[in-house]
């Protein structure tokens, strides 16, 4: 397979033609008829699946760098360059984006019926920039893929959502666009330090990885960054917008949603956050902070999801919970909580993607999203039942599923670092039962009472096809876990030993000293990025600086 | 020399404002709005005996504009007056809030 | 391809048969009865049920679109005759249990070896890496020593006669290979739970086994009580998990890792785990909040009965055999842990005695004769753990084990009686309960195999010599006393106090079982005259099991005679070749706790707090046991009872022990409805009004000020041209003064 992929130059052109791929199958499906566009759109977006499916054997396991990386300059008077690289943290969030976009496109063949080639070419240019937020590796066009993901986003919510969709998708944009503004000028202060510090403009990751910040900067920085990417976690109490997006959206935005968007979130305090400002990572106020914001997000949430009368918000808010076992392995700032963190992004992207999708076709059957509204469904549709059970266990985390794995190890990781938040983190595993099994029940289980229930059909071929994939996943990752961890394993331990070295360093210079002092002695011995050879590439900096 | 000259300017521009403030005809206020940019013109024209050529380049600049500023302006006049049968400011305001 | 693919699912599951590596854990020393132990596929025991599971799974869900288009047709599907029913429906009586018998086979072969083998250190089997993350590594990994194999057969030689039994329980039931599928799924968890080489991988099976306790539960899911029984099982067991988690948590921080071998090595050596101290204290509690979640011991007790709701065999083999003891199989298991904190294992034997003594008074005034046995089991389980709480970790096992025997008999005696009414009421289409014994009344006559065999039952679970009941209860008891007499016992008082509590626990159950005997078997029949003439025995495939477990409950007892016992005339007179067997096989996996405990607490007492010797109170107690026996028979034969329907409402007393003394209410109402409550405070006062009341707010503020500030807008060009001017004079005047 390696080989095969080598003869092909796989990983000069794999990132470049997934990112512009989408964007020339959106062409494809405007220009298609109204009623083949979702066919073109399916196996369009089913290519760039497959496509991205090799990365799984291009990709280096003993590496900690990008990898696949390509750069070409785009505005060069700004030092803005078109960089693209993949490492052990964005390999699995690019292989999900590419899946969950593929299966909510054949999951909503029946859920779209108006304007259904603009439908699917938002959905492309959707998975294009959320490939784009994954892969680029550098900041400023991050940015810009960060912020075009929320205009198809928002047009699918506004346009094929529900009753209230307006004010959903209204809410949506506004919550994130604020906060993504707070992270631009994060990004100009980095920009303007590494300019003052290379003596070339620049917006390269591993230029900002090199401007030393001092122990204030970093706060300010930190907070910009995190509230950017809080909002899009979301981390409480900043989770608002969530449950509306969510019930108002159409299966497959939701599905989107809940697979890969909130994922730049925790992607974005993996990639920038703790890499970028190591030290107020460490900061014990900041970690404790997000913890336990975290914690309240778990036991919090579950709470709320609980009493949910309306089942797509009872799975909005569980994403909420799932993602502050996320947020809570990232702080922990161990190896197993990251990695945890990371399993459970995956997880979730799995379960409560499919979770959305399930409770789309049973809004197709039923046209109600009310869980009293159903009953008894496991005796005409025994197959949707298996795999809403399988589905729901593996969102609760039951052992042998991807569930499982993730919340384990980040429990366990932030057991090492923080175990009162731990053992109370653990108890949203009782929780978890309590808001996902009454569901189960109440819907699939108890009398069979209504005629409408009665008629409820089966699942059909096509949704075995999107649920089947999704259920195996979900038990492969839970029994083999292992050949994901092993390819995250050396980019997490790089962002460990970056953020515990700018740690060491700030906790032995913290005698007592005034803070003006404590920052320059931050300043002074910041750390060099174990990523890449300093020295090489602040030579090659200079080198271009000279040609300029 | 120089002197005069600005006080001219400013005792035009001054004239120009108060007609565009106190009168409610579009075209006297239109026409006051010429006067202002008189006004500078004299200021420049002044100026550019102190500090080179510049000014009496802008002025040609302001010309310019205000050629056209009058053209489009009296097109929207006489549109509107066409429609009103009025060219009295105070009877418009459709465009508030 | 082939290289990259390698760990993936397919080549996992045919590497089970196939073990990466088989490792004796430090040099095995050559014992004195044979070589070294070579495990024999103990993968397959594990996968066979897997592949069980599967093939019924797919059979249950290739029925299920016939059976749907009946459902939606308005009615249920009818399977016909039995000749003529589809394959969906006579493949599971093959699969089903011929794969637990292929598993059991395979145990037994291990077993045999492990007989002929010294076996001083386990044997750990590594499939594939199960979790690895660079700084903690779990293996999937299958662990053979003599309590996993002891374990193993139980959990398949038992388990499969429940299999079979269950073919001829469930056979008639459209979800028959539904039933099968997920049968044999929980054989599989189960067989990981016990044979799992970490704590890790025991949890997988813990978990899993709490899944298809689940889904077996609330089997007949059309009702919602059964459903919601299922629903209420999961979740406390949940909470037990919860415990076990955090105790995992505490392991992994002390070790570093979670495998059984290091850990129980290094337990005694390493310097942050004190005797008594803090750390190994928590570890032990938190894993016992666990064990009482999953083995239903008080306060997470009250799952188990509401577990009756599903098939009977299913409550023979997870609610009273297998899965409940896992709890106990737990404690046995971290034996070294348990003795190191004499806090964690009194808090063990404290809770078991208590709930064997609380369990035992709710089944004296219980009607439905599932009812009566999940009490019954509740109580026994509180006994296996006194066992494990005072140090006697193989008299623990062995009452697990017999247990597993009769009460597995006594379960599917009862699922026959269940069968029998249930088809007599289907006849005449009355609608009475079929599991009330004031419904029953004299069915000796119809069903004499049973009658006997649920006798032999009774009396095995009574303690009357030389079943099994009365070895392994009277060694556990016997235990309590020796344990409180030791040398520097922690708490003597309370053991003594324990001892005694026990002892009476152990009558109760002597009277509750013979009242259960007497209403079901004994008297007249109460089922009704026309109901009475379709009683019928139950079809072989259901009493040979039933038989088998009878010949188990007399001479299960004989392989751990107590070495005092022996020579005596409780000890069959010397007749057997072994005693205290089982101690001994057991030896290798306590000894490190025996150790520890001898270390600390010095030699155990010979004599009980009030005097006399094992052999006297052994005695005492077969005495006390038979006369209570005898007493239930009569006082309860004298009783008149009266069908369901016409019986007046308990009162008194009796009627708190009928009502379970409230704890349900009593739950409900200070943890269940608070937790509702607060849920939805969170939900309609937090979050809709508090958080996102801000967020709204914050928009109508942006509204509001906007408007107000249009109102600048006033569509007079004058007005505009008047503001600008005045704009441009401050401005003007800021600059220039």
């Amino acid at each position: 397979m390696t080989a095969l992929l080598d003869s092909i130059g796989y990983a000069n052109w794999v990132l470049h033609a997934l990112v512009w791929l989408p964007v020339l199958g959106m062409g494809l499906v405007l220009w298609a008829e109204e009623e083949r566009a979702k066919t073109v759109a399916f196996w369009w977006s089913l290519g760039v699946l497959v496509l991205s499916l090799g990365l799984w054997f291009a990709f280096d396991p003993a590496s900690a760098d990008f990898q696949m990386t390509s750069s070409a300059p785009w505005i060069e008077s700004w030092g803005v360059s078109y960089s693209l690289g993949v490492d052990g943290i964005s390999l699995f969030m690019v292989i999900l984006t590419t899946l969950s976009t593929s299966l909510a496109i054949l999951g909503s063949f029946n859920y779209i019926q108006s304007r259904e080639r603009a439908f699917y070419a938002l959905m492309l240019l959707l998975e294009a920039g959320v490939v784009g937020v994954f892969v680029a590796t550098d900041v400023f066009l991050f940015y810009v893929f960060f912020e075009l993901t929320l205009v198809p986003m928002y047009f699918i919510v506004g346009i094929w959502g529900g009753e209230r969709r307006i004010y959903a998708a209204i809410k949506f944009f506004l919550y994130t666009a604020f906060g993504s503004l707070l992270m631009l000028v994060g990004i100009l202060y980095l920009f303007w330090r590494a300019k003052g510090l290379l003596g070339a403009p620049t917006f390269s990751y591993e230029d900002f990885l090199l401007v030393p910040l001092s122990m204030t900067e970093q706060l300010w920085l930190f907070t910009a960054f995190a509230l950017a990417f809080s909002v899009k976690v979301p981390v409480f109490p900043l989770h608002t917008w969530l449950p509306d997006a969510h019930v108002e959206a159409p299966t497959p935005g939701s599905v989107i949603l809940a697979a890969v968007l909130l994922k730049m979130g925790t992607y974005g305090f993996l990639r920038f956050l703790l890499p970028f400002f190591p030290a107020a990572s460490q900061h014990p106020t900041v970690v404790t902070t997000m913890l336990v914001l975290g914690l309240v997000g778990i036991l919090y949430t579950a709470w709320v999801a609980a009493v949910q009368p309306d089942a797509k918000k009872l799975v909005a808010y569980t994403s909420v919970a799932h993602m502050g076992f996320v947020v809570l392995g990232i702080f922990a700032l161990t190896v197993n909580g990251l990695q945890g963190g990371l399993i459970v992004m995956i997880s979730h992207g799995l379960s409560t993607g499919a979770l959305f999708l399930l409770l789309g076709m049973l809004y197709e059957r039923r046209h109600t999203r009310k869980i009293d509204d159903f009953g008894g469904l496991a005796r005409v549709a025994p197959w949707l039942a298996t795999a809403f059970v399988i589905t729901a266990l593996a969102s609760i985390g039951l052992p042998g599923t991807s569930g499982f794995v993730g919340e384990f190890l980040a429990l366990l990781g932030t057991f090492e670092t923080h175990p009162t938040i731990a053992i109370l983190a653990t108890l949203g595993v009782i929780f978890a039962a309590y808001y996902m099994l009454p569901m189960v029940q109440k819907v699939f289980f108890n009398q069979l009472a209504t005629d409408e229930n009665r008629e409820v059909e089966d699942a059909s071929g096509r949704e075995l096809a999107i649920l089947a994939p999704l259920c195996a996943l979900m038990i492969w990752i839970g029994w083999n876990p292992t050949p994901f961890l092993e390819r995250m394993e050396p980019s997490v331990r790089a962002v460990i030993e970056r953020v515990e070295s700018a740690g060491a360093q700030v906790s032995a210079s913290a005698e007592p000293q005034t803070p003006q002092s404590l920052d320059e002695t931050v300043e002074a011995s910041s750390t060099p990025p174990p990523r890449r050879d300093r020295r090489r590439r602040v030579d090659s900096r200079r080198r271009r600086a000279r040609r300029d | 020399m120089i002197t005069e000259a600005i006080v001219l300017s400013a005792i035009l521009f001054v004239i120009g404002t108060f007609g565009v403030l106190v009168r409610r005809n579009a075209i006297i206020m239109f026409l006051c709005i010429e006067l202002q940019l008189n006004a500078v013109n004299v200021a420049f024209v002044a100026f550019s005996n102190l500090f080179g050529i510049d000014g009496q380049i802008f002025v040609f600049f302001v010309m310019t504009v205000a050629a056209a500023e009058a053209a489009v302006g009296l097109a929207i006049i006489i549109s509107i007056f066409r429609h009103y049968e009025s060219v009295d400011v105070g009877s418009f305001n459709l465009l508030k809030w | 391809m082939t290289l990259a693919l390698r760990p993936s699912l397919v080549a996992a599951l045919a590497a089970l048969a196939l073990p990466a590596s088989v490792a004796a854990q430090g040099g095995a020393p050559a014992g004195e009865s044979g070589g070294a132990f070579t495990p024999f596929l103990p993968g397959m025991i594990v996968l066979l049920p897997l592949l069980g599971f599967l093939a019924n799974g797919a059979l249950a869900l290739a029925h299920g679109k016939k059976s749907a288009d009946a459902v939606r047709a308005g009615g249920e599907l009818d399977l016909g005759e039995r000749a003529q029913r589809p394959l969906t429906h006579t493949l599971p009586s093959l699969i089903g249990p011929g794969v637990l018998g292929l598993a059991f086979l395979i145990t037994l072969v291990n077993f045999s070896r492990a007989l002929g083998a010294s076996l001083e250190e386990p044997v750990v089997v590594h499939y594939w890496t199960w979790m690895a993350t660079g700084t903690f590594t779990v293996d999937a990994a299958l662990q053979l020593d003599q309590l996993s194999l002891l374990m193993m057969m139980i959990v398949t030689g038992v388990g499969f006669l429940i299999h079979v039994f269950s073919v001829g329980y469930m056979r008639d039931d459209a979800g028959y290979p539904r039933y099968f599928a997920y049968l044999n799924l929980f054989v599989f968890f189960m067989l990981v739970l016990v044979m799992g080489a970490s704590y890790a991988l025991m949890f997988v099976g813990w978990e899993g086994v709490g899944l298809c306790s689940y889904l077996l539960i609330g089997f007949w899911f059309g009702d919602k009580e059964k459903s919601d029984a299922g629903k209420k099982a999961f979740i406390v067991n949940r909470i037990g998990d919860f415990g076990f988690l955090v105790a995992m948590f505490l392991l992994y921080a002390t070790f570093g890792t979670l495998d059984f071998v290091p850990i129980f090595a290094d337990a005694q050596l390493t310097t942050s785990l004190v005797y008594g101290g803090g750390l190994v204290t928590a570890i032990t509690l938190f894993f016992f909040l666990g064990a009482a979640g999953k083995s239903a011991q008080i306060p997470l007790y009250v799952w188990l009965p509401d577990a009756m709701a599903g098939p009977t065999p299913v409550s023979a083999l997870i609610h009273a055999a297998t899965m409940v003891t896992a709890g106990v199989y737990l404690v046995a298991r971290s034996s070294v842990l348990f003795a190191l904190s004499p806090v964690g294992s009194a808090t063990v034997a404290g809770v078991g005695v208590l709930t064997a003594l609380f369990a035992a008074t709710i089944a004296l005034q219980q009607y439905d004769i599932k009812k009566v046995l999940a009490y019954s089991t509740v109580s026994q389980l509180g006994y296996m753990f006194v066992g494990v709480g005072v140090g006697a970790y193989a008299a623990g096992v062995f009452h697990l084990m017999t247990h597993a025997f009769f009460k597995a008999l006594l379960f599917l005696g009862s699922g026959a009686v269940i069968h029998s009414m249930h088809h007599a009421y289907h006849h005449t289409h009355k609608h009475d309960d079929p599991q009330d014994m004031r419904n029953m009344g004299g069915l000796r006559a119809h069903m004499p195999i049973t009658w006997i065999t649920m006798w032999i039952g009774t009396l095995a679970i009574a303690g009357i010599w030389p079943l099994a009941g009365f070895f392994s209860k009277d060694e556990i008891i016997w235990q309590v006393a020796a344990f409180g007499g030791a040398v520097n016992a922690p708490y003597p008082l309370l053991y003594t106090l324990f001892w005694m509590t026990a002892l009476a626990a152990a009558m109760l159950t002597a009277f509750y079982m013979t009242r259960m005997m007497v209403m079901t078997f004994h008297g007249s029949n109460r089922t009704g005259a026309e109901e009475a003439k379709h009683l019928h025995e139950a079809p072989a495939v259901m009493w040979v099991p039933l038989a088998v477990l009878a010949v188990l409950s007399v001479f299960g007892g004989w392989i751990n005679v107590p070495e005092a016992l022996r020579t005596s005339f409780l000890g069959l007179g010397g007749a057997l070749p072994m005693s205290e067997w089982l101690h001994h096989w057991l030896e290798p996996v306590t000894a490190g706790a025996h150790e520890v405990q001898l270390e600390h607490l010095g030699e155990v007492a010979h004599a009980a707090p009030v005097g006399g010797g094992e052999v006297a109170w052994a005695a005492i107690s077969f005495l006390a046991a038979a006369a209570v026996v005898a007493a239930a028979f009569k006082v309860v034969g004298a009783q008149k009872t009266v069908p369901a329907h016409d019986a007046p409402a308990p009162t008194g007393f009796a009627n708190v022990l009928y009502n379970k003394y409230y704890v349900d209410e009593l739950y409900n109402w200070i943890v269940v409805q608070p937790i509702v409550r607060a849920s939805q405070f969170c939900w309609r006062v937090i979050d809709a009004t508090i958080i996102d009341g801000t967020v709204n707010a914050v928009g109508w503020v942006s509204k509001g000020v906007g408007w107000g500030v249009s109102m600048f807008q006033t569509g007079n060009v004058s007005t505009y041209a008047f503001v600008l001017t005045l704009g441009v004079l401050v401005i003007l005047g800021v600059s220039v003064f």
